[in-house]
């Protein structure tokens, strides 16, 4: 095996737009947290330039393959494009299957378009813990557009709200009623509803149906709770800042033969634009970042509660607890004492 | 806090679309605990490097049973060498005849699996490498 490349070396590659560097980089962050730690600090100044798009939505609605012909679109426009697609981790084997690149081909050759896989591994909510570090390399690595594309989504995976700038939420006919369209969770992050597959019948009745929700929609709640995380999402921005007017647009692709994407795209460029001039680009990059520094004292707070509370500790405070000589909340805040640093 | 994991490409290249083969051995993969990224059939050895290369996987898998194989092979490892990742393992299943496999394990192929290996085979074998073995 030869030796790994040194890490400054990785950053430094990285920043001039070295394809391999970036790859491995993004390797490390998944894999090392120390690691990323390093080299998130010296790309962070370097980043924010790129706008964040995350694409949503139910397995099977055709999220990779809208993905995909957002990426020929982009680069019509001569935009350049990164892609961070995520698939789920299995929870028995801790393997996964990263099946995206099948409906990613037809970008081979292109320098302006970098699409990596990857897997939730212990994250939780649609995307990888790493999945925030990643966009940051691949934005300090410049590209322009960075689409991330969730596991498929059921109705509360909406971790994409608080890492992108943009949020697409994909369906297709025929998933549900009206009244699938009026559960909360999945549908209140939107800014912008693709109805894919809309060649199908019943593309017009699932229109029609997110139509009428968003109309009748109330705000949605500022801020919410998701595993026990507090997390403020991107549709609230829309709503509360109402008065910069944001209306959501529902548009309808056939993904497969692009009709529709270009609209789409411009679209989410039109939101870009938004952002941009009512100030809620600041607002969504300040939560984004509040959000990725409760994330990472959290891990900071387990990964020292692990090192703590050794399985003989914890034994033993469980046979006092049977013994009822202590209570789970007594020895819960005992365990606490020891946590100091 | 430390959570590697060995990345492995599963490709098809060429123009034979019998990819049963390839998805048995990445939904083994999987189960094996490996990150497995399925890229399709019809790859030409151009895709199929730069999907290794954006992915910055470990293992190389292609499964070839169009009996192109002393074309494509060596046109991957090629494009793998010259982007900088001579590291990386390249395994091939598929029917290879004999003078063929030891040509190829010449041109830089690690190893060559016929008809009849198991999958347990092939998992042992990239372990035993990833380990430095």
């Amino acid at each position: 095996m030869p030796k790994p490349v040194p890490t400054q070396q990785l950053i430094s590659d990285l920043l001039e737009g070295d394809r391999l560097a970036l790859a491995r980089a993004i390797s490390r962050v998944e894999d090392d947290a120390a690691e990323a730690a390093r080299i998130v600090r010296a790309v962070f100044a370097h980043t924010g330039r790129a706008h964040l798009i995350g694409v949503t939505g139910a397995p099977g609605t055709g999220k990779s393959t809208l993905v995909s012909a957002l990426v020929e679109s982009y680069r019509a426009s001569g935009v350049t494009v990164g892609v961070l697609a995520v698939d789920p981790t299995s929870p028995f084997s801790g393997g996964a299957l990263l099946g995206d690149r099948v409906r990613m081909t037809g970008h081979s050759g292109d320098a302006g378009v970098f699409i990596r896989s990857m897997a939730t591994r212990r994250g939780t909510g649609g995307l990888a813990k790493a999945s925030a570090d990643a966009m940051l390399l691949l934005d300090a690595a410049g590209f322009d557009r960075i689409l991330v594309e969730t596991v498929g989504a059921g109705q509360a995976e909406i971790e994409i709200a608080s890492v992108a700038d943009t949020v697409v939420v994909v369906e297709a006919p025929g998933l549900g009623d009206e009244v699938q369209a009026i559960k909360a969770g999945l549908l209140e992050i939107a800014d912008v509803f693709a109805v894919n597959k809309a060649d199908r019948k019943g593309a017009a009745r699932t229109v029609a149906a997110l139509e009428m929700m968003l109309e009748t929609g109330g705000a949605a709640a500022q801020t919410i709770f998701h595993h026990g995380q507090r997390m403020e999402t991107g549709a609230a921005t829309s709503e509360t800042e109402a008065g910069d007017g944001w209306s959501i647009p529902v548009l309808e692709t056939v993904a497969v033969s692009g009709g529709g994407v270009d609209e789409l795209r411009d679209a989410l460029e039109r939101h870009r634009a938004w952002l941009g001039e009512s100030g809620a680009r600041t607002a969504r990059e300040g939560r984004r970042l509040d959000h990725m520094l409760q994330t990472l004292v959290q891990a900071e707070f387990l990964a020292r509660m692990e090192r703590t509370l050794s399985p003989a500790l914890r034994r033993d405070l469980v046979e006092r607890m049977q013994r009822r000589e202590t209570d789970p909340y007594s020895a819960a805040a005992d365990s606490m004492k020891k946590l100091s640093p | 806090m430390k959570d590697s994991q060995i990345r492995v490409l599963v490709a098809k290249p060429g123009l034979d679309g019998h990819d049963r083969g390839a998805k048995v051995i990445a939904r083994a993969l999987r189960d094996a605990g490996f990150e497995v990224i399925y890229t399709g059939i019809r790859q030409t050895p151009q895709m199929i490097a730069e999907a290794a290369l954006q992915e910055d996987v470990d293992v190389v898998g292609l499964s070839i049973l169009s009996g192109a194989h002393m074309t494509l092979c060596p046109k991957v490892i090629e494009l793998l060498h010259a982007q900088g990742q001579e590291d990386v393992l390249v395994l091939l299943g598929g029917i290879i005849p004999d003078e063929d496999a030891v040509q190829l394990k010449a041109a830089g192929v690690h190893a060559v699996f016929g008809p009849g290996t198991t999958s347990a085979e092939i998992i042992d074998y990239i372990r035993t490498a990833m380990a430095g073995g």
